[in-house]
């Protein structure tokens, strides 16, 4: 396996994970896990269905905390704290680790508040309406809803919900931004808009995107991180199978499965 | 393909120019039979509603007048009157049963579908459908031995404990239901951005739960308004209004002990206000049902 340090040599790792194991009750879903995320890069993660990209992002955050029968083993860290230690508060955890989930997931309140909530739960005590509009222009929202900032969340198109998702993780300033295939829903259009606001988030933001789509993947991608799927004893268990700089990944990847996943010529 | 070769069975054989319904097929004869079989007895299960709103109208519709809802109730044999202080029990009544009720169940229910995990939960939901099955007359007589026993005398607030009572196995289950309507997804995007439990249930999931809530809650009320057993237990009657000065620690009056009272006696103007308060009761149930579902039309899941 390649020495991600190596690849990146200039940027520190923001996430570390060394011989990370999930388990889902007795099924091991992702297996032997090493990878270290650079700090302001965008590093996607591609793969067939199942392999366990979404269970690996979801333990970034500690969301698959919420699942009763997950279980992990192995060494996760953050800035080099164990995120996975006694003592540490997943509510901290999740502060600093944002998320953006796969399906557009507005709360059912007006667009302001759907911004405003992440800050006042957290505490802030600046100018709101200034944060709104900041959010919504970050998230190339705010020309098309600032007339209606009092209207339901859920009430918009599902690319304007997915972007009003987007404003309301980047309006907390986390540290990381995890994307679980932020544009499958969206039209080709708005897909375009998410891309142009993940390279600017780029300059201040730590980025993990899962995505289906090679050429999303090669446009927004610094590092791609390529799971597999390896059969086991007739159990489907998933594993890294090899992680490069994009431009690698894509043209000259070290593995036979990668070459054959990334062009299209898969199982 | 070797599919191509079998032969199509007689019933798939179809004459394309034949697209007008056949009446003398048995399948067709079989759906309109049954078709009429159930409104029938959808007319039938109407009938009864429909003939106590007719009887209550007609009986008590009538003998409304503005005295009923303002006067106090009058001696046998004399005319005029009304049963004011009825209403007004009720109304006191059914104001701390909610007011118990409310906050009990549905903070209970917020245990039960947002933190209550496995054995525990589905225990405390046993048992709420069992309360929910207790009849009346015997939470009557538990807020009898809590309540009158304890405190040696009817009041206002026994018949209002009686009907938190009454009111709590639906406030739990409704909430309860309403709560597990609310997306997951909408669970897990509040805590991704940092907040804690209790912010995600009181700030995100209870606001888009409470128009189901409130449906229940109406219900309830509604259901524990109209009951008059558990309250011969802990309210009794009286003629006069109810005694703020002595904290409501007497028997109190209600539209249903009044009902009943006064439907048995031989005194005629007695048994028209029987008829009236009935007439009101049955209205506010149903004013409260028809508010019940205005409120659910504007549910967000
Ligand atoms: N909550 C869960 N309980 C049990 N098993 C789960 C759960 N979530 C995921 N799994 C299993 O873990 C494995 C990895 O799932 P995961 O969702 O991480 O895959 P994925 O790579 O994100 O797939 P996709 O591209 O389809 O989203 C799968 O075999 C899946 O069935
Ligand atoms: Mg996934």
């Amino acid at each position: 396996m390649a020495d991600e340090q190596a690849i990146f040599p200039d940027s520190e790792p923001v996430i570390d994970v060394e011989n990370w194991n999930v388990y889902y009750g007795d099924f091991l879903a992702l297996k032997g896990i090493f990878l270290k995320v650079p700090k302001n890069k965008v590093t996607a993660f591609i793969g067939p269905s199942g392999c366990g990209k979404s269970t690996l992002l979801r333990c970034f955050n500690r969301l698959n905390d919420l699942i009763p029968i997950f279980r992990a083993e192995g060494r996760m860290t953050y800035h080099d704290q164990d995120l996975y230690a006694s003592d540490v508060d997943p509510v901290q955890v999740r502060r600093r680790i944002g998320m953006v989930f796969q399906k557009p997931n507005p709360f059912p309140k007006s667009i302001y508040d759907n911004i405003a909530y992440g800050a006042r739960v957290n505490g802030y005590q600046g100018d709101m309406d200034e944060l709104v509009e900041r959010s919504l222009r970050q998230a190339a929202l705010w020309e098309e809803v600032k007339d209606k900032l009092k209207q339901s969340g859920t009430a918009i198109s599902g690319g304007q919900q997915q972007r009003l998702c987007i404003a309301r993780t980047v309006a907390v300033q986390p540290d990381v931004v995890l994307m679980d295939e932020p544009c499958a829903s969206l039209d080709p259009i708005s897909t375009l808009k998410v891309e142009e606001l993940i390279h600017q988030l780029k300059e201040n933001y730590t980025i993990i995107i899962v995505t289906h789509n090679m050429q999303q993947a090669s446009r927004v991608a610094d590092l791609t991180a390529f799971f597999n799927v390896q059969v086991v004893d007739g159990k489907r268990q998933g594993y890294l199978a090899e992680v490069d700089r994009t431009e690698v990944i894509f043209q000259n990847p070290k593995e036979e499965a990668t070459q054959q996943y990334v062009s299209g010529r898969f199982g | 393909m070797t599919t191509d070769s079998v032969p199509k069975p007689a019933a798939f054989q179809l004459d394309p120019t034949q697209l007008q319904r056949d009446y003398g097929s048995p399948r067709i004869v079989f759906g309109l039979i049954m078709t009429g079989v159930s409104i029938l007895f959808m007319v039938l299960a109407l009938i009864p509603l429909g003939l106590v709103l007719y009887y209550v109208t007609i009986e008590g519709g009538s003998k409304l007048s503005w005295d009923l809802f303002v006067a106090l109730p009058p001696p046998p044999l004399v005319e005029g009157g009304g049963f004011g202080n009825a209403l007004v029990g009720t109304i006191i009544m059914v104001a701390i049963g909610a007011a118990i009720s409310v906050p009990v169940g549905v903070m209970a229910a917020i245990y039960l579908a947002e933190f209550g995990t496995g054995k525990i939960a589905d225990w405390v939901r046993f048992a709420n459908k069992v309360l929910s099955g207790v009849p009346s007359i015997i939470v009557g007589v538990f807020a009898y031995a809590v309540l009158v026993v304890t405190f040696r005398t009817y009041s206002a607030w026994a018949g209002g404990f009686a009907m938190a009572i009454l009111m709590l196995p639906t406030i739990i289950a409704s909430t309860d239901e309403a709560l597990k309507l609310v997306p997951q997804e909408v669970r897990q995007a509040s805590v991704g951005i940092g907040a804690n439990d209790y912010q995600t249930v009181l700030r995100v999931v209870l606001p888009a739960a409470v128009p189901a809530i409130v449906t229940g809650v109406t219900l309830a009320v509604a259901r524990a308004a109209g009951e008059t057993a558990p309250l011969i237990f802990t309210a009794l009657f009286t003629q006069f209004w109810p005694n703020w000065s002595n904290w409501l620690l007497e028997p109190t009056a209600s539209l249903s002990v009044m009902v009943y009272n006064f439907a048995i006696v031989p005194f005629e103007n007695q048994q028209e206000m029987a008829f009236a308060g009935s007439f009101v009761l049955v209205f506010f149930v149903l004013l409260t049902s028809v508010a019940a579902r205005l409120a659910t039309a504007r549910r967000v899941y």
